[in-house]
């Protein structure tokens, strides 16, 4: 018995120490970019790696900063070509010129959110649907839904850009973000949780008389939230990270995203390293701010007790 | 059950013809659509004028036209005296055909375009996307242009899809300093910029032996940068690119394998596959490799990135420009021809304003500046009135370089699959370099380019 | 009789349930159908012409022209060997590894086992392109702080071309895929370890079963589906690789993969005939294989 605790301490002792070496890789990316981002070009442009910047600058910055500017905020409305009189788009354009990195970063964010929403609004009501409702054609969509599911989106790339182009979308953040909420991932994911709702209870209310809408939302979405949460993470990573779909939708630099801001100033100057972390940086700081304000409710959210398989 | 499925159907059917239809023939529909509705529009604005208010311009980073604050300054002027707005937006080398390519696929491409013959001729133009400017080109305009880059500029039947603006040799560069060090600086001749293939691989083994390092690099991690590493291979041994009809490539010629052969064979040569022209140009500068094959004179004259000032290296070590070696010591120089397209998106309204556009930046008295900020030399000798020939004459380095522009060789870059070769070229120099077997590495991705050139 | 009024009631049922079912798909299906579905249909379409960017219209129909000449060329063969070696040594090598660093530390003191875990998540937040334009730097031939390390520690005598030798880039790529797929299974494992039920655990204990055994028999069944979830998301994840092969190899050193290359072919390749037609049977390839994998997983997940 002894040796047995002696043996599974020495493995406790072996698996933490290997883990604090896995956790300095894992955060080594992370230092590169911040402490390249304020290297002075002496270090950025030295043979050798310099492991702490010989002086702080914020030149990198500024260089960033100075590279491309656009307007801070304008969103065009999808589809307002076909209301409009000249048949151009409608944009709200507000604010005055900035460093072109910050619309980046808005505009980013406002994809992320834009189509975290109009997923967990959806995919919540599809996935409740398939999972309570009996309707006819279910198992058919079910089977499309998962087989759709992990889809890479390259698959659909010329016949998309067609589409969008075919609607007055293409060059929108718009084109970006339909296409995610359309990806049937989080259908599935939905009506898995969904499954877990009891039925006695829907029954019940049915019997109460309370109607459909009113049953979803007093009853089923406060019971499927976890889900929601999970749902909500996986939505807004993904597309923060969609890269992808932004390179192939957006052709101006008042549209682009972070993302695509950051890869376009590597493709044209991959040779100033310094500039390229401070746009890195700037990408991921804030967004790892948030992470770091709310990983509570990240890491709770996204508990998948209520999944059954 | 099934109604409602053939109901799903139905829906489905219907709106994939609608998505289909309106990708596919009714594209010419809409373009039509525009062309009456935009004029009539303006019209009612002002009756007498049919002229857009704004264009897009899009832009390789051709010297400072990559620079936001320089083309600013361009555009403004244009503006204040066309009252033409111009939207810029700028491409990178590394993704730029893809960006135009997908703009063009999505009917969105811009209206004007500012990129070599290669593209806008051999690509866009051929494929019918260009509207020809023929007509912008006077007598005196025929005369100013030198022959070359108007040849280049122009397709075989006669239409000029590119309005040329300036041009230049491309060339390679050496780390004066380095050479020095290594002894190796006597096979260089600095007053004419030229060396021969001989003194090349006696450097080279120079160089070797004092740093025992990697000296140059055959880069080839993608087709950035790609004129370099041609014109090396070609100059060495005298071998050709292409026929010279441009109609076929001619890599696999005994004079190339030899150069590739030698090349592969030298210790401080590395075929590498994780760099491309702009890298191997940072690596350059960082001091790591003492020659550049990615070079030519808006380099030259570029203060790196660390601001040590232009013609040194981040250590402020001497960077002097030199042809490629060749047997004689004359060579083959690539040629860069860089101006304008008009995208013909089918509204007059906006091809006229692109067209001013062009008049201004290409022939009229503020060339002067739109050649400055390119960094290269002007392809014509005079614009309505404005003598070229010496805007560069305060500039010495610019002076200096003008030795090597007799050497520039034939523009070949028009020849047809131009696009795709270009993978096939730096996906051979890859292979070559993990240890394929030169004479069938040609034999096998010359192949695939003349298949390119065939499509 | 009453037969026949139980099926009109059953069927006025079955009427109700198709409304409301189809209400609650509708936002979801305009989406999907609009987006995905139809999409997919004229790819398939396109996938057996000859279309290409130059002619507008859809191109002729070839049959399974484009799928033949696939079969032939040996850049895509290249392609779909490496997605494959992407998806199957990435999806297990990131649940196995999630897994163990999940059990090593969901039993940690609190601050302990959130400091783990948000550092084993900040690959995932800190964004696709961000992390590769480091990468890039970290495994750069001449300057790179990898080689410079190896090196240092005696480990290399000379620089490893890391993105540019092709026994060593694809799995540069792998790892770094696998850096940014291991956050979301780390949180979803420790929470799924935390729920396990204690009592069945301590009775077996008491039982004197060993601690893998209670692993086995006890903790796997219970974490099963949200390893489901785990092979789910990370299968989605390994075919998000699109950005590390463009920044880094551009489809060179061995790197090319489906994904790659039909962006390569619809837009890069547009001088060869019928370009787009090929691209999109290259899709239809990939939704095929993909189609079967989610599939399989599925059932597997049914099985259990």
């Amino acid at each position: 018995m002894e040796n047995k605790t002696g043996k599974s301490k020495a493995y406790k002792i072996i698996s933490l120490v290997v883990l604090v070496i896995l956790a300095i890789l894992f955060l080594f990316p992370l230092y590169w970019i911040i402490t390249g981002a304020f290297k002075p070009a002496v270090d950025i442009y030295a043979q050798k790696p310099v492991w702490w910047p010989t002086e702080l600058v914020t030149t990198n910055f500024a260089n960033l900063m100075n590279k491309r500017t656009a307007p801070l905020w304008e969103i065009r409305l999808p589809f307002s070509h076909l209301f409009s009189g000249s048949g151009e788009g409608i944009a709200l354009s507000v604010g005055p010129t900035v460093p072109a990195v910050f619309r980046w970063l808005l505009n980013t964010v406002f994809m992320a959110v834009a189509a975290m929403f109009l997923t967990c609004f959806t995919a919540t009501m599809a996935g409740y649907a398939l999972a309570k409702k009996r309707f006819r054609g279910r198992s058919i969509l079910f089977g499309l839904i998962i087989c759709a599911m992990a889809l890479p989106k390259q698959v659909v790339l010329i016949p998309l850009l067609k589409e969008m182009s075919a609607i007055g979308l293409y060059n929108t953040i718009w084109a970006i973000i339909f296409p995610t909420v359309g990806w049937p991932f989080g259908v599935f994911l939905m009506k898995q949780f969904s499954e877990g709702v009891p039925g006695e209870i829907l029954e019940a209310a049915r019997i109460d008389g309370a109607g459909e809408w009113n049953t979803f939302m007093t009853i089923v979405f406060p019971m499927v939230k976890p889900g929601v949460g999970a749902l909500a993470i996986f939505t807004f990573i993904n597309s923060w990270n969609d890269y992808f779909m932004q390179l192939i939708m957006v052709s101006s630099n008042t549209n682009y995203t972070i993302s695509l801001g950051i890869a376009t100033l590597q493709a044209e100057t991959s040779v100033d390293m310094g500039m390229l972390m401070a746009g890195a940086a700037l990408a991921s700081v804030p967004i790892i701010i948030v992470f770091l304000l709310f990983q509570r409710y990240f890491t709770q959210g996204i508990t998948m007790g209520a999944v059954k398989g | 059950m099934k109604k409602l499925l053939a109901l799903l159907l139905v829906g489905v059917m219907t709106l994939s013809a609608v998505a289909c239809g309106s990708s596919d023939a009714p594209a010419e529909e809409t373009k039509t659509e525009t062309k009456e509705e935009a004029p009539a529009e303006t019209m009612e604005e002002t009756p007498t004028e049919t002229e857009a208010a704004s264009i897009t311009l899009w832009t390789y980073p051709i010297g400072k036209w990559g620079d936001e604050a320089t083309v600013k300054g361009l555009t403004d002027a244009f503006t204040a005296e066309t009252g033409i707005t111009v939207n810029v937006e700028f491409l990178a080398y590394a993704d730029g055909d893809d960006k135009v390519n997908t703009a063009i696929a999505a009917g969105q491409a811009p209206d004007l375009i500012m990129e070599g013959p290669e593209r806008l001729v051999a690509n866009w133009g051929a494929n019918g996307y260009m509207v020809d400017l023929s007509d912008m080109l006077d007598d005196t305009d025929r005369q100013e242009i030198l022959s070359a880059p108007l040849t280049a500029c122009t397709a075989p039947g006669g239409e000029v899809y590119e309005y040329p603006l300036v041009m230049t040799a491309h060339c390679m560069a050496v780390n004066l300093d380095a050479f020095k060090e290594a002894g190796a600086d006597q096979y260089l001749d600095l007053e004419t910029h030229t060396w021969t293939t001989e003194n090349f691989i006696k450097a080279v083994e120079a160089l070797y032996a004092h740093y025992n390092d990697t000296v140059a690099a055959v880069y080839c991690a993608g087709q950035g940068g790609d004129q370099g590493t041609r014109a090396l291979v070609n100059n060495l041994y005298g071998g050709s690119y292409t026929d010279a009809a441009h109609t076929a490539y001619t890599w696999n010629s005994p004079e190339n394998v030899k150069a590739l052969e030698q090349l592969k064979s030298m210790d401080g040569i590395a075929f590498d596959a994780s760099l491309a022209g702009g890298d191997e140009i940072a690596k350059f500068y960082q001091g790591i490799l003492k020659m550049a094959f990615c070079w030519n004179i808006a380099q030259q004259l570029d203060p790196n990135g660390a601001g040590t000032g232009a013609g040194l290296t981040v250590t402020g070590e001497e960077i002097a420009f030199m042809s490629f070696p060749s047997e004689t010591g004359t060579s083959q120089l690539q040629g860069g021809i860089w101006g304008f397209g008009i995208f013909d998106n089918g509204d007059a309204a906006r091809i006229e304003a692109s067209k001013q556009f062009i008049k201004y930046m290409a022939d009229s008295a503020a060339t002067v500046d739109a050649v400055k900020a390119a960094n290269y030399f002007a392809v014509r000798s005079a614009a309505e009135g404005t003598d070229l020939s010496a805007i560069w004459s305060d500039n010495e380095i610019m002076n200096e370089y003008q030795v090597l522009m007799p050497q520039l060789g034939d523009y070949y870059q028009v020849t047809a699959g131009w696009a795709g070769q270009r993978t096939a070229w730096w996906t051979m120099l890859q292979k070559i370099g993990s240890g394929m077997d030169v004479t069938e590495a040609l034999v096998q991705y010359e192949g695939e380019a003349n298949a390119a050139a065939a499509n | 009789m009453s037969n026949h009024v139980s099926q009109k009631r059953s069927r006025a049922l079955q009427r109700r349930e198709d409304i409301a079912g189809y209400g609650f798909m509708l936002p979801s299906l305009i989406f999907f159908v609009g987006f995905v579905l139809i999409p997919m249909v004229i790819c398939v379409y396109l996938s057996m012409t000859d279309s290409n960017m130059h002619t507008q219209s859809g191109g002729n129909f070839v049959g399974l022209t484009n799928f033949i000449n696939l079969a032939k060329d040996k850049v895509f063969l290249d392609a779909l060997w490496n997605t494959f070696v992407i998806v199957f040594v990435s999806v297990p090598a990131v649940a196995a590894f999630s897994l163990w660093v999940s059990s090593a530390i969901y039993k940690l003191k609190m601050p302990v086992l959130s400091a783990f875990r948000c550092i084993f998540y900040l690959p995932v937040v800190t964004g696709s392109v961000a992390v590769t334009v480091v990468w890039k730097w970290i495994f750069d031939n001449y300057t790179g702080i990898l080689n410079s390390i190896l090196k240092t520690t005696g480990a290399i005598e000379s620089n490893i071309n890391w993105l540019g030798d092709e026994r060593y880039a694809l799995w540069c790529i792998i790892l770094i895929l696998f850096t940014t797929s291991v956050g979301q299974p780390i949180v979803l494992y420790v929470s799924a370890l935390g729920n396990v039920d204690a009592s069945l655990v301590e009775a077996a204990q008491v039982d004197g079963a060993t601690d893998l055994q209670v692993f086995w028999k006890i903790k796997w069944p219970q974490i099963m589906p949200t390893t489901l979830y785990i092979l789910v998301i990370t299968t989605i994840n390994s075919f998000q690789c699109f950005a590390l092969i463009q920044l880094l190899t551009q489809g060179g050193s061995g790197t090319q993969t489906v994904m790659y290359y039909i962006y390569y072919t619809a837009f890069k390749l547009t001088e060869q005939a019928g370009h787009f037609g090929y691209a999109n049977a290259m899709g239809v390839i990939l939704a095929i294989f993909i189609g079967i994998l989610s599939a399989v997983q599925m059932w597997l997940a049914k099985e259990k």
